[in-house]
């Protein structure tokens, strides 16, 4: 591998790993920090990138679908609180894993009710439609460097918001200990209504800005289940800068892992194993810090 | 017994006999397909198909009525051994057919081994079935995954590149198309540099992309499906190859995903055993009455296969006098059948597998365009079959 291509792989990883942050991030709130297993997020992605594609049909305009969109998706959030996670708070992780096991069965039979089982693709809104030449051969879509960007704006605001603002300080401190911020006169209610909607909304936001680069088909959720709880548990539960770093790894992991030749001994572990190598990174570092990068030490 | 209930009952036997005895001369077709899941059009299709060519034969097999048992197979490998046994032991089903997923696929080839009841695979690719696995009572009206491919490897050649990456998912098909591809390709001429693969069903495909731009190749021949198809034109497009390295791939790269892929799949050259705009009066007919039946819906290469599978069975129960227990001629007839078919005229070769011609198409304004034919009467090799 020459320098040149080095350096775009090594901006391949990071967009990926940035874009698997964005979809993840709403996990991190709603598992992270709430503490609910919310197995319907990919599901909620998929709402997210079928709403994206379905109201860019009907209005024309990929940037009106997410105006639309987003509120769309904080509303099917809260309505999804309101309705059945407030009451397993209290209850063991198995009542929340049953219920949203049942979220993910009746939002996919929905999606195929609603807009059938065709693939469908979504524009790339006309001002991010270009690409930039890097080589002569291999030029990069404008739309995934942008995608880039606003996922790191995205990082940074989750960051700020939780770690800095008086609402993230609620939020912390219903997630540590719900009776005492209650005592102290927190709308308890409130604030996971409101953080759980937002973990929604971000899915779904997520779902809708990575329509354009990853086309909407069913089951498209599900796919990204699995890696979004890696992201988590690598960084750490309730720790929004180790979801961070966390997805970094794993783009970075991922990419070389399909690129690199590796033999030890005799054996190709790459890049046959490639499809191993996220999970391995997984075990490795739960091995070496069980509670996660940044997690809370018990 | 009250008069009135006797009355009835009287009345109700009368009815019955001629009734009872349609439905003990009933075939039972045992239909094992996706109805659900990311396959669960191809399942559709696939039953529309074998409904058409049965409607368009009065209805009937070989004079009897057919009952229809279905199974919603789910792609799931898991559960397929049991829902395979399931319509073999308690719904005693005469004919199994089934269906897209080679792993479920495979799993019904063994049941139909086991229990000797004749399979009609009408679309999983896996070259096992008529390979190492091929039966007396296994047949398949779809294709191989080493014809498409291998006959892709020579067209390439053909052309006068000689230099090609073969890119596909690592699983089985993707693994047979590209040892199919390198055969085809190499015996023509050609070299393949390198073989990408991308972890099933993974969809990233950029970093593989900046390995293809940095490799230079003169051409890529690609095996990809679905949605994953969708996003690999597009990300093959967007990353700026379409115009600086011709892109070939199975025919299932472009199928039935055009209208997703837009423009980005514009001038990409695939090879498969049919095209929708396939100009024979045959395919026409076809089309018409299929359309006719379904709604207006377009039928695609599975609903072909389907179609073929319903031929097929006709033609089998035609020698067998509508009796399936008289195996030995219903099998010999199916194994000598010849099927007209939308796609062409073809036979089963000795692993049961069709010898088709291999159609080279090109998109053209959002239609796969037949620019001739890359392979004709292609022929499974069938290795490891001792048929």
């Amino acid at each position: 591998m020459d320098l040149a291509t080095f350096f775009i792989q090594l901006l391949n990883a990071l967009q990926y790993g940035l874009l698997l942050f964005l979809i993840a991030s709403g996990l991190t709130l709603v598992f992270g920090i709430m503490g609910v297993i919310n197995l319907a997020h990919g599901a909620f992605t998929m709402v997210g990138a079928y709403l994206a594609w379905s109201l860019a049909e009907l209005t024309g305009s990929f940037w009106a679908a997410l105006a639309l969109g987003i509120p769309l998706t904080v509303l099917l959030g809260a309505a999804v609180e309101w309705l059945f996670v407030r009451r397993l708070y209290a209850r063991d992780h198995l009542h929340q894993v049953l219920l949203t096991f049942g979220l993910i069965l009746i939002l996919e039979e929905s999606r195929s009710l609603l807009f059938g089982d065709d693939v469908h693709a979504v524009a790339v809104p006309a001002l991010l439609s270009g690409s930039l030449p890097l080589t002569d051969t291999l030029s990069y879509p404008v739309y995934r460097l942008a995608l880039s960007g606003a996922c790191l704006a995205l990082a940074l605001a989750m960051a700020w918001v939780i770690r800095a603002t008086r609402v993230g300080m609620m939020v912390r401190a219903g997630a540590s200990n719900r009776e005492m911020a209650e005592a102290l006169g927190i709308p308890i209610k409130w604030v996971q209504l409101g953080v759980f909607s937002t973990g929604i909304a971000l899915a779904g936001l997520a779902g809708m800005m990575a329509a354009p680069v990853s086309s909407v088909y069913p089951g498209m959720g599900n796919q990204v289940l699995i890696l979004c709880f890696v992201v988590v548990v690598i960084g750490g539960i309730g720790s929004v800068k180790g979801a961070f770093v966390a997805a970094l790894l794993i783009g970075l992991v991922d990419t070389f892992g399909k690129v690199v030749t590796l033999e030890v001994a005799g054996v190709k572990l790459l890049p046959q194993l490639a499809g191993m190598s996220v999970y391995l990174l997984m075990a490795a570092v739960l091995l070496w810090r069980p509670e996660g990068l940044f997690g809370r030490r018990p | 017994m009250q008069r009135r209930h006797f009355l009835a009952a009287a009345t109700l036997s009368l009815a019955l006999p001629p009734l009872a005895r349609a439905q003990a001369a009933k075939l039972r077709v045992g239909l094992m397909l996706p109805y659900t899941g990311t396959y669960a059009q191809l399942g559709t299709a696939i039953e529309n198909g074998l409904r058409l060519a049965l409607a368009q034969g009065g209805g009937r097999l070989a004079g009897r009525e057919a009952e229809f048992f279905k199974v919603d197979d789910e792609s799931d490998p898991a559960k397929a051994t049991d829902n395979a046994n399931r319509l073999v032991t308690r719904d005693k089903v005469d004919v199994l057919v089934g269906t897209v997923h080679s792993g479920v696929a495979m799993a019904m080839v063994k049941v139909a081994r086991e229990s000797g009841v004749p399979l009609i695979i009408p679309n999983a690719g896996a070259n096992a079935a008529t390979g190492p696995a091929c039966a007396p009572n296994v047949f398949r009206t779809s294709f191989s995954n080493w014809q498409t491919t291998h006959a892709l490897g020579k067209v390439i050649a053909e052309r006068g590149q000689k230099k090609a990456v073969f890119i596909t998912w690592k699983y089985a098909a993707g693994e047979e198309a590209a040892a199919a591809f390198r055969e085809g390709f190499e015996k023509a001429g050609g070299t393949v540099v390198k073989e990408l693969y991308l972890p099933f069903p993974n969809v990233e495909f950029q970093a593989l992309l900046t390995e293809i731009a940095s490799l230079r190749p003169e051409a890529v021949g690609s095996f990809f499906a679905g949605a994953g198809a969708v996003k690999f034109v597009k990300d093959w497009a967007a990353a700026g190859l379409k115009d600086r390295i011709p892109l070939y791939g199975s025919g299932f790269l472009t199928e039935g995903v055009l209208p997703a892929q837009g423009e980005a799949a514009e001038g990409i050259v695939t090879t498969l055993h049919y095209a929708d705009s396939l100009d024979t009066p045959r395919n026409k007919a076809f089309r018409a009455a299929y359309m006719a039946a379904y709604n207006k819906v377009e039928p695609d290469v599975y609903a072909v296969q389907g179609y073929d599978a319903g031929l097929l069975l006709q033609q089998g129960l035609e020698a067998a006098k509508g009796d399936p227990a008289n195996r030995a001629a219903l099998l010999a007839a199916m194994e000598g059948a010849e099927i007209d078919s939308p796609r062409g005229r073809w036979r089963m070769s000795r692993a049961h597998n069709p010898i088709q011609d291999i159609y080279l198409r090109r998109v053209e304004k959002g239609d796969n365009k037949v620019i001739g034919v890359a392979w004709k009467a292609l022929e499974d090799p069938a290795r490891g079959c001792k048929l």
